[in-house]
């Protein structure tokens, strides 16, 4: 990873988090602009979730992390902590790939 | 006060986790840190390591990252009002507009109430953040294969772990299926990272029956 690109990423989070306050003064985004900022995050998050247990490299791949997965879905959904969400993931794909 | 502080103990446990899973995707410990200290919103340094680790490159991994930081931008927009109004302050205070300042100083009526929530929140979040982070990279240099402690797995937990509270808002849960969908298809026409890129077409759907559930 070079320093560049990851001081680069910085400036921009950084750009985001300020054009609006230094430039747009009391104005609010409203309407269709506001609706999809509202909700980028969601599909960007279902992707991450489900490429990242489903792929290696350009491959479709089914192992430890599918079970993984359900374990922290049931987790969530059990309103757990963060860390033990993370952790029991973990903790499912290397107990299955430990015992085979 | 002591609210801003559990939510800093939280967001340390989570910077912890992001500093481990920083290092096993090959960035040095120092890099990790500064990611926290100064890009300072944890889904996009999730997403942006996470791409990496993946085997996808810079490039790809750039986009979604900067994709999950423009709310910060609409979160600064609403919180406009209680921003310092000197504009060094207040680029300073830019910075610290994230999910969990945003959050607490909107908790408050009072615009002083306000102010001071995001004052102690940002403080004790950027502390425990930067601080769990250095912890996490540092405990995961000594940790071997990262397939092998199921690292690889946390990845995908802890987006879902930030993804359900979103579902409950109208449109959301369309647009997670679009876009989880089309990247999963995606996965062997196009190269590494590029899908979760394209899982964005997902808004569309979600803002069209955001609408209709409006209107």
């Amino acid at each position: 990873m070079s320093w560049t690109s990851l001081l680069a990423l910085c400036a921009v989070s950084y750009a985001l988090k300020a054009v609006g306050p230094l430039l747009a003064g009391g104005r609010e985004i409203r309407g269709h602009a506001r609706a999809a900022l509202d909700l980028v995050a969601v599909p960007l998050l279902a992707a991450l979730i489900l490429v990242q247990s489903l792929s290696s490299g350009q491959h479709l791949a089914a192992d430890a992390r599918i079970p993984a997965l359900g374990v922290a879905a049931i987790l969530v959904w059990r309103r757990a902590p963060f860390l033990v969400v993370v952790l029991a993931a973990a903790a499912t794909a290397a107990a299955l790939r430990a015992l085979g | 006060m002591t609210r801003a502080t559990s939510i800093g103990v939280g967001v340390g446990v989570y910077g912890i986790s992001f500093g481990v899973l920083a290092v096993a995707a090959g960035l040095s410990a120092a890099q990790a840190c500064a990611m926290s200290a100064l890009m300072f919103t944890g889904a996009s340094q999730f997403a942006f390591v996470g791409v990496i680790a993946a085997g996808g490159g810079v490039g790809a991994a750039f986009t979604p990252a900067v994709m999950l930081a423009l709310r910060n931008g609409a979160y600064a927009l609403s919180l406009n009002s209680i921003l310092p109004r000197r504009l060094h302050r207040r680029a300073v205070a830019a910075q610290f507009v994230i999910d969990e300042t945003t959050a607490m100083a909107r908790a408050e009526d009072d615009p002083a109430l306000a102010r001071s929530a995001f004052l102690a929140t940002a403080i004790s979040v950027w502390v425990f953040w930067t601080s769990g982070t250095l912890l996490g990279a540092l405990v995961g240099h000594g940790i071997g294969d990262p397939r092998s402690l199921g690292l690889d797995a946390m990845f995908p937990a802890a987006f879902l772990a930030l993804l359900a509270p979103q579902l409950r808002r109208p449109g959301a849960p369309v647009g997670a299926i679009v876009g989880g969908v089309a990247a999963v298809v995606l996965v062997p026409f196009i190269p590494t990272g590029l899908p979760i890129i394209a899982s964005i077409v997902g808004v569309i759907p979600a803002v069209v029956a955001a609408r209709k559930v409006t209107a």
